[in-house]
């Protein structure tokens, strides 16, 4: 049986205790003027496009852009700024919140030791521009992003799933995913090796690890205590052999009472 | 003629050893078991380690072969996906009859500890399983006394041709 999936962004609102004091620790956000490097860079950008936001987190500024000018403003950044090395590319699933997908860029120029991260948001439905032209490594993570959330890339040479099979139904990644799996995930070795009327064959998928048959009692014997099945359960201590009692054809049988410990190796 | 009564049952009696073909067929299968080289996650480390000179599989009869059609052991050793099980039905179905699986480790025994959607759920709902081996993951030890056990039960079995298929559940 498939449990009914609910969406658990408010499994917060109700906890047993909350801190009527607490504040989510944040990373604090410094503004961009503090670093010379990247003052700069923000100038540059900020003559050519548009910036929503900007702040310096741990180091590394972050940058908001518009979804639309990612292939330019990475190409700025690239040729003109030496952020050479997309180190990550991927996605934040906000569907829930607002409706969106928060879309990173991690940039590393090696030239200039700093790190960079171009963010922007787009709609469930938006289709985003590749950079693999700019950066080879946006290869993989762009199919990634895609098999992951269904996030639809737009001039990728390869557009397939890069993890799931692709005849996976659904985005795994996204939260109105179950951990489970949905129906068709929960069946799919079944429906692909047998076909789907082996379902009531096979039976549904034991998931709740913390599960106790009444059977267990009578299935599973004690360890060094074991008894044929069916048995009842007894106090007598049980000899583990690994041959037969009559020995084995041909085959000498072992003698655990002749065994010996060899004091030297050889 | 010899003047004294010869035991000829006994041991030494006569270079003969009575037996029936079932045990013979069935003493040559268990001492000449061949799994399938076939790792799939941690677990395939200590297959390899079993197969290795330490822990010294040939022993047992027990070589590695590269082939199914070679192979008449599954050893499933490590976490079974969903994308490739159809993959290991596969090979179980390329392997010549007569064939035993080993399920190795927690992984393809139950799925283990990943309880997610990417998973199958134990090895049994694919292939008919002989041996349920615990451990996370087991020792060479461990997959050693499986293949005893292994062999033990074979030494059972009748070894007809017609061979029952076997019940997945």
């Amino acid at each position: 049986m498939m449990r009914s999936y609910s969406d658990k962004q408010n499994v917060q609102k109700k906890p047993y205790f909350s801190d009527r004091y607490f504040v989510a620790p944040q990373i604090p956000k410094d503004v961009v003027e503090s670093d010379e490097v990247f003052t700069n860079d923000l100038a540059v950008l900020k003559a050519k496009f548009e910036i929503k936001e900007a702040y310096i987190q741990r180091g590394q500024l972050v940058v908001y852009i518009d979804p639309k000018d990612n292939v330019e403003v990475l190409k700025t950044l690239r040729d003109e700024l030496f952020y050479n090395f997309l180190s990550e590319h991927s996605a934040i699933d906000w569907l829930a919140k607002s409706g969106e997908f928060e879309i990173f860029y991690q940039l590393l120029s090696t030239s200039k030791r700093k790190r960079l991260r171009v963010k922007c948001f787009i709609k469930e439905k938006e289709v985003l521009k590749s950079v693999i032209s700019l950066y080879s490594s946006a290869n993989w993570a762009e199919r990634e992003m895609y098999d992951m959330f269904g996030v639809i890339i737009s001039g990728h040479p390869y557009m397939k799933r890069l993890l799931m099979p692709d005849d996976w139904f659904d985005h795994p990644l996204r939260k109105t995913y179950p951990l489970h799996g949905d129906e068709v995930a929960q069946w799919y070795e079944i429906d692909k090796i047998f076909g789907k009327e082996y379902r009531d064959i096979i039976g549904p998928e034991e998931r709740d690890s913390a599960r106790i048959d009444v059977n267990d009692t009578h299935r599973f014997a004690h360890l060094n205590h074991e008894v044929p099945f069916g048995a009842e359960p007894s106090q007598e201590k049980t000899f583990t052999d690994y041959q037969e009692e009559g020995g084995v054809f041909i085959v000498k049988k072992l003698k655990k009472e002749d065994a010996k410990i060899v004091k030297e190796r050889y | 003629m010899a003047q004294h009564k010869i035991n000829y049952l006994q041991e030494a009696g006569l270079p003969v050893a009575l037996t029936t073909v079932d045990k013979l067929v069935q003493w040559g299968r268990s001492n000449s078991l061949w799994p399938l080289t076939y790792g799939l996650a941690c677990c395939a480390i200590e297959m390899m380690a079993t197969g290795a000179s330490r822990y010294d599989f040939d022993r047992f009869g027990t070589i590695f072969r590269a082939s199914p059609r070679q192979a008449d052991v599954l050893v499933i050793a490590g976490t079974l996906t969903k994308k490739h099980a159809p993959f290991m039905r596969r090979l179980y179905d390329q392997m010549p009859d007569p064939k035993w699986v080993i399920s190795m480790g927690s992984c393809a025994n139950t799925g283990g500890m990943f309880n997610t959607y990417a998973t199958v759920q134990g090895a049994d709902r694919i292939v008919p399983v002989d041996i349920y081996l615990p451990g996370c993951a087991p020792r060479p030890e461990t997959l050693q006394y499986a293949l005893m056990l292994l062999q033990k039960k074979i030494r059972t079995e009748k070894a007809s041709r017609r061979l029952e298929p076997k019940r997945l559940v």
